[in-house]
C-alpha cells in the first residue's frame, strides 16, 4: 500500500501541475480538497481521468468521487480494491 | 475632450522583459517559453500556485499584467467595477487547442483533459487576470490578424467615454508555440488623475501611434 501511495503522490503532482509541491509535502491522510493542497473542481475531473488512464478504473457514479478522492490513502485503497488484473 | 493617458506598460517578448521603459530581463541564450516564464515567475516572487495550472497564453498575459500592476496600485484609487480589461491577439487559443487535440486524437488513447479544455477559449486569460486582481469591470477579448492599435484604442476610448469603466488594463497577448509577444498597459482618465493630484506630465496619451511605439518599439 505504501508503494502505491508514493506512486499516486507522484502522479497527482504531475497530473495537476503542483510544481512547488514535493512527494514529502503530501500527507496521505490529509484532505485533498478545501485546505491542504487546495484542489478545485477541475482537479477533481483530472483525478477521474488519472484513475481511468493509469489504472483502468472508471467511476460510474460521480457522487462516489467525494469518498474516493478524500485523501491519497482513500484513493490508493479504492485502486487496490478495483484495479483490473 | 476627455483625455485618456497610458500610466504604465510592460512587454514580454522572446526572453526579454521591459516594464515602464526599463529593461528588467534579457536572456541571450535560447531557453524555451516554459523555462523562461517559470524563471520569471519565481524571480518576481509572484506566489500564486494557480499560475502553474494555466495554459501558456494565460501565463504570458497574467505575468505581464502582474509586472505592470506591481508599479501601479489601482485598487486604492478605483472600485473593482471601474477597472476593465481589453486584450487582443491573433492566434486566439490555438496553441492550447492543439494541446487539447493531442489528448483526443487517438481513439485507443482517448483521455480528454478537463484542465486543458478549460483554456481552449482565449478570454480565460482575462478571467485569470480578473480573479487575481478581483476586477469586475467590462472586459473584451479581440482577435485580429495583426496587432491593431487603432482597434484597441477605439474600444478602450469608447468604454471610458461612456463611463462603463474608469481605468482599463489593455494590450496584445499573442502566443503560438515558441513565438510569443505580450504588451499590456494601463489607461486612466486624465481628469481623475488630476483630481488625485497626480503629476500627469510623464504619461502619454492613448493613441494608436503611442500604442504602436510602446508595443512594437519598446517605447523608443
Amino acid at each position: 500500500m505504501e508503494e502505491l501511495i508514493n506512486k499516486l503522490k507522484k502522479e497527482v503532482i504531475e497530473q495537476l501541475n503542483l510544481e512547488d509541491i514535493t512527494v514529502d509535502d503530501i500527507d496521505p491522510d490529509a484532505p485533498l480538497f478545501g485546505e491542504g493542497l487546495g484542489l478545485d473542481s477541475i482537479d477533481a475531473l483530472e483525478l477521474i481521468v488519472l484513475l481511468e488512464k493509469n489504472y483502468g478504473i472508471k467511476i460510474e457514479d460521480p457522487k462516489d468521487g467525494k469518498k474516493i478522492f478524500y485523501t491519497i490513502r482513500t484513493m490508493a485503497e479504492y485502486i487496490s480494491a478495483h484495479k483490473k488484473a | 475632450m476627455q483625455n485618456h493617458l497610458i500610466t504604465g506598460w510592460g512587454v514580454i517578448r522572446q526572453n526579454t522583459v521591459i516594464v515602464d521603459g526599463q529593461v528588467k530581463e534579457i536572456h541571450e541564450k535560447f531557453i524555451t517559453f516554459a523555462e523562461f516564464i517559470k524563471f520569471l515567475y519565481k524571480k518576481e516572487q509572484v506566489g500564486y500556485p494557480k499560475f502553474y495550472k494555466m495554459d501558456n497564453l494565460s501565463k504570458l498575459g497574467f505575468l505581464t499584467a502582474e509586472l505592470v500592476l506591481k508599479n501601479r496600485d489601482l485598487k486604492n484609487n478605483y472600485r473593482s467595477e471601474e477597472i476593465g480589461v481589453v486584450i487582443a491577439n491573433s492566434s486566439s487559443s490555438l496553441d492550447t487547442d492543439f494541446e487539447y487535440f493531442e489528448t483526443i486524437k487517438d481513439k485507443n488513447n482517448y483521455y480528454p483533459s478537463p484542465s486543458v479544455f478549460v483554456y481552449t477559449l482565449s478570454n480565460i486569460l482575462i478571467g485569470e487576470i480578473c480573479i487575481r486582481n478581483q476586477l469586475k469591470g467590462e472586459n473584451a477579448f479581440l482577435v485580429s490578424e495583426y496587432f491593431d492599435p487603432g482597434l484597441i484604442t477605439s474600444i478602450v476610448d469608447d468604454l471610458m467615454r461612456n463611463n462603463r469603466i474608469q481605468v482599463c488594463i489593455c494590450g496584445w497577448v499573442e502566443l503560438f508555440r515558441e513565438k510569443y509577444e505580450s504588451f499590456i498597459c494601463i489607461v486612466e482618465k486624465e481628469e481623475r488623475l488630476k483630481h488625485n493630484n497626480e503629476n500627469t506630465l510623464n504619461y502619454c496619451l492613448l493613441t494608436k501611434e503611442n500604442l504602436s511605439r510602446l508595443c512594437l518599439n519598446n517605447g523608443i
